[in-house]
């Protein structure tokens, strides 16, 4: 018989080594995935997996693309972590990155076609405000009524869809873009682009906000009484209640800096890779990011490599619908069953497992 | 603009056609938080049963074998939920979240074939004698059988967890789950088999979607149904009849917001079709500045036997 004992302290060692379990189950249960559907699922894995890297054709295509797809998968993460490690879910960072992408972008193309330096620092700042102020909807709701943030954050993901539509046909459409919906093209507009700052890596600045927001949030978890506090409410409210925290502000300031994290985002790939707002810019980013920030244990470095492999699933994905006509959904769905994998080995490091024969069972029990 | 173009009786017809698919996921959602567990897996169910019910809908014919079909693969998506949490210790928000992406991802990959194929429709049944009645008859009994089948199952679950042993002790585990395992009742037990019905009828509740009220599949087309539904709970206070009442005033909304589209109202659409959303905050909002009454003891919470 199989006996859960509680540990006293989650296992470190297992803590480490669940994320890289949990990759290698969902690599074999994909290989069975893609092989129900017709691929090899060796060459399946490969292709997803290996060759965007190291692919003679492709590599050089593709590996440019990883920083491109991790840089807001990580800038996200980092900021649905602290909220997440403390108890408070937003589940909206979606509607936040759309916010950002539209407050920067609007201020960007206000100044159309000035060729200040300030403007693209002026947009980074309106894109984080944006995201910032939508976040802070569900979170003055909570501490003013005690509404569930996970539901507001959510519903305001479709409000915020549906002023995206709203506006990329209309307030931010091209003026010159012969009534074709969807704004002006950054790329034409040299001061508020957001260009590679290393050409041809893909390096771009919301690249380098996600390496600095890794290093701040590692900073702020270990050294800092904030991250303290972040930590001690999500593993002990009580002790935390008592120790004085503050949960009011603790609240605004999580759901506010995954808002202003996920603006920012948003902003960085609209003025950059996306190159314009558009209905359907948004690829899901802040939803794949709850994903990206488990996968990491909520820990700053940790997000950086769990973000670097989704980034990678991504676009192996991308190369194995070219290669093999493997449909795009696979990748959602292999992206899933990884969350699953590791909700499910996380017991692991909760939870001693010990096998009991009956006999001993019926001791323990009297 | 043309106001009497909207027909009162055919609103308040469709309204009942727009919230069945709700209040199917919701009343099953309120079943499984009655036992102390929170799902937030309903979207990625719904959206799985829209997708499996309108496969076999179409590949057999018939919409009913759909719903079977529908209610079975929410109630057997639930199941992965139910073991992660229940015997993996799982945290429940993290785990409902990796359900509707999972089943966001699932859905997709199972209905690229089905894109653009319409659905078998649905025979409505007038019921004999009450669909005569004047004004009520259309309204409330000229419908397709699974509007009947919703009612008959809020009704039967307000009858379970008010009037019989079982349902006393579903309330029970969902209130103090230590308490109940004391006495000997077997908690997560009785919480697999409630989680299995909020599947199975969130699985249901998706393929009305699919099958009578779009008729077709198209990706992603719950299109947060499911998150509407955990928050119709909230705003019932966890009571059967209330998530009719709610559910039907949803569908009202949604209902009344596409009319006006319809009818060229002076309001943009976009602001009409965000209106069901911020509706739902502003309901929310309104629910907690009265407490959380009615909420179950134990919901969230991990159980864990030490013996």
């Amino acid at each position: 018989m199989i006996r859960l004992e509680k540990r006293p302290q989650p296992s470190k060692v297992w803590g480490t080594l669940t994320p890289v379990l949990a990759v290698i189950a969902t690599m074999i249960a994909g290989g069975i995935l893609f092989w129900m559907l017709g691929k090899d699922p060796l060459e399946a894995i490969r292709t997803i997996f290996w060759d965007p890297l190291f692919h003679e054709t492709f590599g050089p295509y593709s590996r440019p693309q990883l920083l491109v797809k991790a840089g807001p998968l990580i800038l996200i993460a980092i900021g649905l972590s602290l909220g997440f490690r403390a108890g408070i879910w937003n589940i909206g960072a979606e509607g936040q990155y759309i916010m950002g992408a539209i407050c920067g972008a609007a201020v960007g193309l206000a100044f159309y076609p000035s060729e200040s330096i300030l403007i693209f620092p002026a947009m980074v700042l309106a894109g984080a405000i944006g995201g910032w102020a939508w976040a802070m909807i569900p979170g003055v709701l909570k501490v003013k009524f005690g509404t569930n943030e996970i539901l507001v954050s959510l519903m305001l993901v479709y409000v915020a869809e549906n002023i995206l539509a709203s506006v990329s046909q209309g307030l931010l459409k091209n003026p010159d873009g012969m009534g074709f919906p969807g704004s002006r093209n950054f790329r034409d507009f040299p001061a508020a682009h957001n260009t590679d700052l290393i050409a041809g890596t893909g390096m771009h600045w919301g690249v380098a906000a996600a390496f600095i927001a890794v290093i701040l949030a590692y900073i702020l978890l270990t050294r800092h009484m904030l991250g303290f506090q972040v930590r001690l409410t999500g593993e002990a409210p009580r002790a935390a209640k008592f120790a004085g925290v503050n949960p009011t502000r603790l609240i605004l300031f999580c759901l506010g800096t995954s808002g202003a994290l996920a603006g920012l985002a948003g902003l960085f790939e609209v003025s950059g890779p996306s190159g314009q707002v558009s209905i359907d810019f948004n690829a899901g980013y802040g939803f794949t990011a709850i994903i990206v920030a488990f996968l990491g244990r909520l820990h700053p470095i940790g997000i950086l490599l769990a973000g670097l492999l989704m980034a990678l699933t991504y676009i192996g994905g991308e190369l194995a619908q070219l290669m093999l006509g493997l449909p795009g959904a696979a990748i959602q769905m292999f992206q899933g069953m990884l969350m699953f994998f590791l909700l499910a080995m996380d017991m692991l490091s909760h939870y001693r497992v010990r096998w009991k024969t009956p006999a001993a069972a019926q001791e323990g029990a009297n | 603009m043309d106001l009497g173009q909207i027909n009162p009786l055919l609103l308040l017809a469709s309204l009942m056609v727009a919230a069945t698919p709700i209040l199917l996921a919701a009343i099953g959602e309120a079943v499984v938080e009655k036992s102390g567990v929170l799902n937030l897996g309903v979207e990625g169910m719904m959206i799985t049963g829209a997708v499996v019910g309108f496969a076999f809908g179409v590949n057999t014919g018939a919409p009913s074998i759909g719903f079977v079909a529908a209610a079975f693969a929410g109630a057997a998506l639930s199941m992965l939920f139910g073991v992660l949490v229940l015997y993996l210790k799982s945290n429940q928000v993290a785990t409902g979240l990796g359900l509707t992406l999972f089943g966001l991802g699932l859905s997709a990959l199972i209905g690229k074939p089905y894109e653009g194929i319409k659905a078998p429709t649905m025979a409505k049944w007038e019921i004999p004698l009450l669909s005569d009645i004047p004004v009520l008859g259309p309204i409330m009994f000229r419908h397709d059988p699974m509007v009947y089948v919703s009612l008959i199952i809020v009704a039967l679950t307000w009858y379970v967890l008010t009037r019989t042993r079982a349902g006393l002790i579903l309330r029970g585990v969902g209130e103090n789950h230590n308490a109940a395992h004391a006495l000997g009742y077997k908690v997560i037990r009785v919480r697999l088999m409630a989680i299995a019905f909020g599947g199975a009828c969130a699985g249901m509740g998706g393929a009305y979607i699919s099958l009578v009220r779009v008729p077709q599949w198209v990706e992603g087309m719950t299109a947060g149904a499911g998150w509407i539904a955990l928050a119709i709970v909230v705003f019932a206070s966890w009571r059967p009849w209330r998530v009719l009442l709610g559910a039907y005033l949803f569908g009202g909304i949604s209902v009344l917001q596409l009319n006006l589209q319809a009818a060229g109202v002076p309001i943009p659409v976009e602001i009409l079709a965000m209106s069901p959303y911020l509706i739902t905050i502003l309901v929310l909002v309104v629910i907690s500045l009265r407490g959380n009454h009615g909420a179950p003891g134990s919901l969230g919470r991990e159980f864990h036997a030490t013996h």
